[in-house]
């Protein structure tokens, strides 16, 4: 598909602070606005972002490991971190609960919440990968051969409705 | 130790399974040890078990429901559990030589163990939920015995048949159970059957039980999928379809009937359905050439007659019931794996081609026939005269009722002589018997021609030897009734302590002796009849029943019915259309929860219609946003309307102090726009041209409906807090025991955590789903 320039260009400006934004959310959801489904909810919203502006390569070079991966360990995550009480011989989803004082950020409280967190974050971007991947209109485009060199140059700038989907 | 026992046949069966290929037919070798440890644990316990103490046992299942797994052996428990390992045993040595060639025996082999377990847990079980556990994994490994390795169309249907008839019957008989075990207030079988409860619930549960045997045991009008079963190897239709999974109904009828019989339609109903069923089968018993076909309208017949000797409840017919018990299934047991032997040899099992059986080896296999079909056919000295013996005289000295049920069972019994010479006389003369046209279409229909040639090719020693058990004590038993009597005594007190067996030999001159010698001439008579008659009235009259039952078909029909309506359902819900669907959707999920809301507090006094200022600009924003997104001509446009809509409903929740709601309505909304434009480039840009009027009334009226409804339901429950909000509880909970100060990310990942591991194997399954519809029409495609 066509690219944008300032479209590509901004959003991979922007797709960053986004992930940073919903690795925030994430961490500091458990006292704060957030938690692991808005995160990965932002995150997924950043690689939408980026599907919309570059398509399906530029997807992959981001994520450059398939969705169903994350899907996985993200459900892993979740039923590891539910399962994981009973060998202490508490219930399930019982939540172990720790302090420490990192160097840098001081004094920490962690919950099992964390990991169980995370593999809602890692599920729900998944699954965005997932529906982007699976609505890709061109299923039998060449794979990118250098998916990290950004974007190509737009062969043809003068077809503005192959842009319709960016622009609007 | 009785549980680890059920357990190790699970295991042992699994493992079994798993190295079905490597082990072949020596899963027969390995599963034989399950049987044959049960057996050895059973004769441990005997003793005591037959000086009247069970042998209880108790494990911790769902303690927290007041679940547990209650077994008890008892005489009758013993009695049964008995022959299900004891047969078992017989079985498991006789498939390793019918099964030599077979390239299956490994998986049936393994499915044998499973079933082994599963029927010893039936009869053992004191906790009724448990027994209904066992049942099921009957009627589960039944089905994946029957249907085989799949590739027969034949066999599959024959199994789906069985399988939805057992298992609907299964459900009938867990709601009797459930309503049995709260009216009575307990769930273990001796208890509920010491102070049986009463009253019209108990009525319907009774019915309800009744119907899950009658399925089990194949009883009218639930009978045909037995003898399609019949597609199974022969050493399963032994195994399961004769001597034990289909007793599985008797053995329930058994144990209630002492208790229940009185109680409303048990009595008649029981006596009618063993009565119909006992003449039906054996008068379809004399049609089929087919000899598996044959039995097992047999057993279908003998079985009828055993839920009617049980059914009636009395001590005294409960006693010889439970002799008959162990008749029919050594005597049945041996029958089959007679044919068995009859069809590994010859090729065949049908008496219209099967070749004469000559020869030494030959001459054993006729006999033990001869001898199994006697016993069956109660004929003195075997210890079925003993059994009939004894119901005979139970039923004459009954009550006036059983009298009258005494004119069914001479008649029954009287074609249960007509076939067993059937099976006898054609063994030794195929040619004889096979005067009458083979079994009617709708049936599995028999091998033709013999693969053996002319020349059978006689049995090995190992081959015939398990029969000879069978035969053996079904000649030990009637010449000596009194140790049976003491055997079998408390098998019967089991179930009834009044029930003590009145078994001999020789039953002096008297009614029952003249019942018993008018059954043989009576039989031998219809026998003569059917072979001699030139014109074959009679036997075209049994093959007219037949022809009639295989036209009406009424699970044929049934299901067939059920396929159709389905088809016109989903045709009318799901016509294709998209408008339709959704609105069919729209308008159901209206017009079913406002009805749900009339006579509800739909209009609470405390909602505010304004609230606060800054609700109006917002509440004006979501009005514009919406109507424009109906109004706009372009699909994109429309879709970026819609996520301004939901954007201000994100500020609707800022303005009222829920960031976390707002933020996660913002996430999703993004999302949402970036997936309708991602999915819009494969749409036209505008919408198609404005639809007819008629079409837009009925849209807007949908619209409107919907609009309606969600208004409503919305005032009303924002009018149904109850007096004290659970969100209280979970606010005070949330920082001391779930250690975080974001209530809301608490309640997901902590207070309901089990939802949320729920709903994320629902997102899970929602991007498989996905994925797999979107790629269901593309070729494979490369991946970078």
């Amino acid at each position: 598909m066509r690219r944008s320039l300032i479209l590509d260009v901004t959003v991979r400006a922007v797709f960053d602070s986004a992930v940073v934004l919903s690795l925030y959310l994430l961490v500091s959801g458990h006292n704060r606005p957030g938690g692991g489904f808005v995160g990965g909810l932002v995150a997924g919203a950043a690689i939408g972002l980026r599907y919309v502006a570059g398509g399906r390569d530029a997807v992959d070079s981001t994520l450059r490991v398939r969705p169903w991966t994350i899907l996985s360990v993200g459900l892993l995550l979740v039923t590891l971190t539910a399962a994981a009480p009973l060998l202490a011989g508490d219930a399930v989803l019982a939540q172990p609960f720790v302090e420490a004082d990192l160097p840098v950020f001081g004094p920490v409280a962690a919950t099992g919440a964390l990991p169980f967190d995370t593999g809602v974050y890692l599920v729900v971007v998944a699954m965005v990968a997932t529906v982007l991947d699976a609505v890709d209109p061109d299923p039998g485009a060449a794979p990118d051969p250098n998916p990290d060199q950004g974007p190509r140059p737009d062969p043809d700038p003068g077809s503005v409705a192959e842009r319709r989907g960016a622009a609007s | 130790m009785l549980l680890a026992l059920l357990a190790a046949h699970a295991l042992l069966g699994g493992a079994i399974l798993l190295a079905a290929r490597r082990l072949g037919r020596w899963g027969f070798a390995v599963g034989a040890l399950a049987p044959a440890a049960l057996l050895v644990w059973l004769a441990t316990v005997a003793g005591r078990v037959l000086d009247g103490r069970p042998a209880r046992s108790r494990l911790a299942w769902i303690p927290s429901l007041g679940l547990h797994a209650d077994t008890s052996v008892d005489g009758f428990s013993l009695l049964f559990a008995g022959l299900v390992a004891g047969i078992g045993l017989l079985v498991f040595a006789y498939a390793w030589h019918y099964l030599d060639a077979s390239p299956d025996a490994g998986r049936l082999a393994g499915l044998l163990t499973l079933f082994a377990g599963a029927m010893a847990t039936v009869v053992v079980a004191d906790g009724v939920l448990l027994l209904f556990v066992g049942w099921e994994l009957t009627s589960i490994t039944s089905y994946l015995l029957i249907g085989g390795d799949g590739r027969r169309a034949e066999a599959r249907e024959a199994a789906r048949h069985a399988l939805l008839v057992t298992a609907a019957g299964g459900l009938a008989l867990l709601g009797g159970l459930v309503i049995l075990g709260s009216e009575a207030g307990t769930y273990r079988l001796n208890e509920l059957l010491a102070a049986p409860p009463s009253g019209p619930a108990v009525s319907v549960a009774l019915v309800l039980v009744l119907a899950g045997a009658a399925t089990k045991s194949a009883q009218v009008p639930f009978h045909r999928w037995l003898p399609g079963a019949m597609v199974a190897p022969t050493p399963v239709s032994a195994y399961l379809h004769s001597a034990t999974m289909v007793k599985a109904g008797v053995y329930l009828v058994a144990r209630l009937a002492p208790a229940f019989a009185g109680h409303g339609a048990f009595r008649p109903l029981v006596v009618g359905l063993g009565l119909t069923t006992m003449l039906l089968g054996g008068w379809r018993a004399l049609a089929p050439t087919d000899l598996k076909q044959l039995l097992a309208h047999s057993t279908v017949s003998q079985l009828g007659f055993l839920v009617l000797l049980f059914g009636i409840g009395h001590p005294a017919t409960t006693a010889a019931a439970v002799a008959l018990l162990v008749v029919h299934a050594l005597a049945k047991a041996a029958l089959f794996l007679v044919v068995g032997i009859v069809d590994h040899g010859a090729g065949t099992r049908d008496l219209a081609v099967l070749p004469p059986l000559v020869g030494p080896r030959w001459a054993w296999v006729r006999g033990f026939g001869a001898v199994a079909a006697a016993s069956m056919a109660a004929v003195p000295p075997l210890a079925g005269f003993v059994a009939k013996d004894a119901a005979y005289a139970a039923l004459v000295h009954g009550s006036a009722g059983d009298r009258l049920v005494l004119a069914g069972v001479v008649a029954g019994s009287a074609l249960t002589v007509a076939y067993a010479l059937r099976i006898a006389v054609g063994l030794h003369r195929p040619a004889a018997v096979a005067t009458v046209a083979p079994a009617p279409a709708g049936e599995p229909a028999p091998r033709r021609e013999p693969a053996g040639g002319a020349h059978p090719h006689p049995p090995s020693i190992g081959f015939l030897a398990p029969v000879a058990p069978l035969v053996g004590l079904s000649l030990v038993l009637g010449l000596a009734p009194s140790w049976w009597s003491r055997v079998s005594g408390p098998s019967g007190e089991a179930l009834d302590p009044a029930a003590h067996p009145h078994l001999v030999l020789w039953p002096g001159v008297g009614a029952p002796l003249a019942l018993s010698l008018l059954t043989l001439a009576l039989g031998a008579g219809v026998f003569g009849a059917l072979v001699a008659d030139r014109r074959r009235r009679l036997a075209r009259a049994v093959e007219a029943t037949a022809a009639g039952a295989a036209r009406r078909d009424p699970f044929g029909a049934a299901t067939a019915g059920l396929l159709a309506l389905a088809r016109r359902v989903a045709a009318t819900v799901q016509p294709g259309s998209l408008p339709v669907g959704v609105g069919l959707a729209l308008v159901t999920v209206s017009v079913a929860a406002t009805a749900a809301l009339v006579g509800g507090p739909w209009w609470p006094g405390g909602v505010a219609v304004v609230g606060a200022t800054a609700n109006l600009p917002v509440a004006a924003l979501l009005v514009v946003a919406g109507l424009a997104a109906t109004l706009v001509r372009r699909r994109y446009v429309a879709a970026v309307l819609l996520g301004v809509t939901g954007y201000a409903m994100a500020l609707l929740f800022l303005v009222h102090g829920a960031p976390d709601l707002a933020l996660t309505q913002f996430g999703v909304e993004t999302l949402s726009v970036v997936v309708f434009l991602v999915v819009l480039r494969f749409l036209p840009d505008r919408f198609e041209s404005r639809p007819p009027l008629a079409a837009r009334s009925v849209r807007l009226a949908i619209a409107g409906l919907v609009g309606a409804f969600v208004l409503a339901f919305s005032l009303s429950t924002a009018g149904l807090r109850p007096d004290r909000a659970v969100s209280r509880a979970m606010v005070e909970r949330a920082e001391p025991e779930g250690h975080g100060a974001n209530v809301v990310n608490v309640i997901l990942v902590d207070i309901r955590g089990f939802d949320t591991l729920g709903e994320v194997t629902v997102l899970v399954a929602a991007a498989v789903g996905v994925a797999a519809l979107a790629r269901s029409g593309l070729r494979p495609r490369r991946r970078p």
